[in-house]
């Protein structure tokens, strides 16, 4: 229990509190978080909330019963008004939170009214890497262990702070803005490691993991996406499912010759830890370029998800989402682990809800997909061939060189982005903040020029089928492999999702809104109107005082906002990767912001 | 002008003929004589000349202590000719600032079809935005870029501000077309004491 180490007199009361609701997961509908769940239930130690990546907390002090008399307990002024897509974390008596750039990281003092600054630790970013970040300047989060409050900058640093001081412990780069890499993504810690990846998918950066030593920085291994097995530590360990997975450098091979070198696969999203076969898993990018008749082959390993070995990053197995991906759907997404009784026999599944559009349930263990089944609007592919685990696409909606596709489903960003799920095992859903959104794709000549994009398209978004909403929110039956009930938004659901024990549901629309939903019923328990529009990760945690707060940035922004943050003009429906096609409607809906609302009962 | 004078002669030659074949002759004459005339629309530059470069080096403000005078930027041939705004278009997708401004809306890099200018919308500001970058993010392409190419992309870049003649400004594209025609950009208001 990481939260122990705070413990002082202070903290007598979360104590008890603790003690109380540490009890035993209740009996489950579907499936529950496997041992990589933590148990410290009163703090918010990393995004995820836990090694299984559940977003789901024990707190239930907030219930379906009383949410609606939420309101604010103080407010803090990020001092940047770019989107805010960080989670705001907790541990102990402090609430740490990094800005977009020029990533200032803040430790709030909980103890006190109105939580103030504590102290400020202020990397000195580079201002040129705000030119190289491919869709806004975001960054998804800090996470804590062993004392330490470790976060990535845009201009490719990996930096540990001490979480009491704000002392800076060690500082390294590992990243090159002068080939376009960046890094925006919230690090992984676990088992004294701190797990690292870069972006860069747009400027065909080569893709990356690493595993830093949490005391020092030092790299312990480095993990490529693309490139000869060696570099992708690919050894005799791995034994991928799908004989299309399978073979001697495939990272150089499915490739024509050298793109590999400028192929992306970027690391930029989320990996789940699983102490019990002591693997991590997490997704590769899109490959590099965009318009996929420059890489003929399937270009391995991107846009797949690896299981590795914590200790030595040895590949386990691989399995390609989207081989030769044909529309940007990086494979990033976060994976939840769970323990699940699968048509009457017990499995260790991770559960992914996709870019591509299909909810994958797939034994972790081997790497098979279970079942793939599509929870948003999808033509460019018919289905998951279960046998050779192939995604079967629609030949007509294939880009080329030259020629207009219209109306490919879903669009670029795909069903849903980067913005994580939640899996709550009261209910056994999974809550899917998504977009509605398709495009008009064509492919055009790509030229490489480090440090410039490396995409060869033009892209228009839209909206999707229906009344024009862009967005939904669905609760998903993981055992049933169906929908529950979905609301729709105006604009696409880019904010993250948490789920309680309290039988709610938290998110942010676009507009602004912040919403409490029944985790059951899906009905509207309390909204809340903030400054800017929300693509923030909310997080819950118990006060020194006791009493279970909510917390969420709103501040609008990233890929889906980058409109408003930077004041694109909505004419070009091409701007910002064809993003704009789809938000024109966005400028007069909400402004720029950047602030953090903190919630809690009377 | 050019176009006219070749038609009264072909109509003068017209009446004067009586069958068809003479006719076909007439608009075969029509069809030399108009073809070379519409080449002639503006004079191209073939020696590969680089501009002078700008005698009073370039400004990054509207103040002036204790003076107050604000030179009128100079305009360029280059803005002036088709050919060299076309060129200018080629280059911006080719050397990837379509990639960081796409079709002049922005995305990475601000919007260049708006009438909001960081930096000055002169064609000298905008050769030293591309020459020396920008702190913000915008990359040097000196170096990378030659200087005559330097100049038809800014040429461009005045083109989607609406800053460049309609008759010199490119038309629709022939692909997607997800963004207005850089022809047909209204031509902005003196913005900033930097108007065109
Ligand atoms: C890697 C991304 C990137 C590329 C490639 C890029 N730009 Fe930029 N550009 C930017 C950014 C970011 C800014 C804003 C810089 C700042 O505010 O400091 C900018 C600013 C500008 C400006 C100034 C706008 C103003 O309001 O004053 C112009 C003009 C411009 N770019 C033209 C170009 C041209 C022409 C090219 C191709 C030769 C190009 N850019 C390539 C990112 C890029």
């Amino acid at each position: 229990m990481i939260w122990t180490r705070y413990i002082d007199r202070r903290s007598f009361v979360p104590l008890l509190f603790a003690l109380l609701f540490n009890s035993p997961v209740p009996a489950q509908q579907s499936g529950s978080p496997t041992s990589a769940a933590q148990t410290d239930v009163g703090n918010w130690v990393m995004p995820a909330k836990d090694y299984a990546s559940t977003r789901f907390s024990e707190l239930d002090e907030i219930n379906s019963g009383n949410a609606s008399k939420l309101q604010v307990a103080f407010t803090f002024s990020m001092g940047i008004n770019r989107g805010q897509e960080s989670a705001p974390i907790v541990v102990g008596n402090s609430l740490f939170v990094v800005t977009p750039y020029p990533n200032i990281l803040y430790a709030l003092d909980l103890t006190k009214p109105g939580a103030p600054v504590k102290w400020k630790y202020e990397p000195k970013t580079e201002a040129s890497a705000q030119g190289v970040a491919c869709c806004d300047t975001v960054n998804r989060g800090p996470v804590s262990g062993d004392g330490r409050i470790y976060f990535n900058t845009l201009d490719g640093h990996t930096i540990a702070v001490d979480a009491e001081t704000g002392q800076e412990i060690w500082n390294v780069k590992l990243g090159d803005i002068n080939i376009g890499e960046t890094m925006t993504m919230a690090p992984l810690f676990a088992k004294g490691k701190v797990y690292v990846g870069n972006s860069g998918g747009e400027f065909g950066v080569r893709g990356w993991l690493q595993a830093l030593d949490a005391t020092s920085g030092k790299t312990l291994w480095k993990a490529w996406s693309t490139g000869p097995d060696k570099d992708v530590l690919i050894g005799p360990e791995f034994r991928p499912f799908y004989s299309m997975d399978q073979g001697q450098d495939l990272g150089v091979t499915s490739w024509p010759p050298d793109a590999w070198q400028h192929g992306g696969g970027n690391v930029w999203g989320w990996i789940s830890y699983d102490p019990e076969f002591n693997a991590i898993y997490y997704g590769t990018g899109n490959p590099g370029p965009w318009n996929p008749d420059a890489r003929p082959g399937d270009n391995k390993w991107t846009a797949g998800i690896f299981a590795r070995d914590a200790d030595t990053g040895a590949a386990r197995w691989f399995y390609q989402w989207s081989p030769h991906d044909l529309y940007d759907h990086d494979g990033v997404n976060e994976q939840i682990l769970l323990d699940l009784n699968w048509q009457g026999k017990p499995r260790k599944v991770l559960v992914r809800a996709e870019r591509n559009g299909y909810v994958y349930v797939m034994d972790r263990i081997t790497g098979e997909v279970l079942s793939a089944t599509p929870f948003a609007a999808v033509n460019s592919s018919t289905a998951v061939d279960l046998k050779t685990g192939r995604l079967q696409m629609s030949p007509d909606k294939e880009p080329e060189t030259g020629k207009v596709v219209r109306d490919i489903c879903p669009a670029a960003p795909g069903a849903k982005d980067w913005n994580p799920t939640a899996y709550s095992p009261k209910t056994g859903y999974l809550y899917i903040p998504h977009n509605n959104l398709c495009m008009d794709f064509e492919g055009i000549e790509p030229n490489y020029i480090a440090g410039t994009p490396f995409v060869g398209a033009n892209v228009a978004m839209k909206a999707g089928p229906g009344d024009g909403h862009r967005g939904e929110y669905t609760a998903w039956d993981i055992s049933a492999g169906k929908e529950v009930w979905t609301i729709n938004e105006r604009f696409p659901v880019w904010s993250g999702t948490l789920a309680t024990a309290g039988n709610v549901v938290f998110y942010g629309n676009m507009e602004g809104w912040f919403k409490a939903l029944d985790a059951q019923t899906g009905e509207l328990l309390w909204q809340y109107k903030t400054g800017s529009g929300i693509i923030g990760q909310p997080t819950t945690y118990r006060g020194p005082d006791g009493h279970q707060y909510v917390a969420i940035l709103s501040g609008v922004g990233g890929w889906a906002g980058v409109v408003v943050a930077n004041e694109l003009d909505t004419r070009d429906r091409t701007a910002a990767l064809g993003f704009v096609g789809a938000m024109q409607d966005l400028p007069t809906a909400t402004t720029k912001g950047g602030m953090l609302y903190v919630f809690r009962l009377p | 002008m050019q176009f006219w004078l070749p038609t009264v002669f072909l109509v003068a030659i017209y009446r004067g003929q009586k069958s068809d074949a003479a006719m076909m002759r007439a608009i075969m004459l029509l069809a030399l004589l108009v073809a070379p005339a519409s080449c002639q629309r503006e004079e191209r530059d073939l020696t590969g000349s680089v501009p002078e470069k700008p005698a009073a080096g370039i400004e990054q403000s509207v103040l002036h202590p204790g003076d107050g005078n604000n030179p009128a930027p100079a305009r360029s041939k280059y803005e002036e000719t088709a050919f060299d705004v076309a060129e200018g278009k080629r280059l911006f997708q080719w050397f990837n600032c379509s990639g960081c401004h796409f079709n002049g809306g922005g995305g990475i890099g601000p919007a260049l079809m708006d009438d909001k200018w960081f930096y000055g919308s002169s064609i000298e500001n905008i050769v030293a935005t591309i020459k020396e970058g920008r702190p913000n993010g915008m990359p040097s392409f000196k170096g990378l870029v030659p200087e005559k190419e330097v100049w038809q992309l800014a040429a461009y870049v005045r083109s989607v501000g609406g800053f460049v003649a309609k008759d010199v400004a490119p038309s629709r594209n022939d692909d997607l077309n997800a963004a207005p025609a850089e022809n047909r950009a209204p031509t902005p208001s003196p913005f900033n004491g930097k108007g065109p």
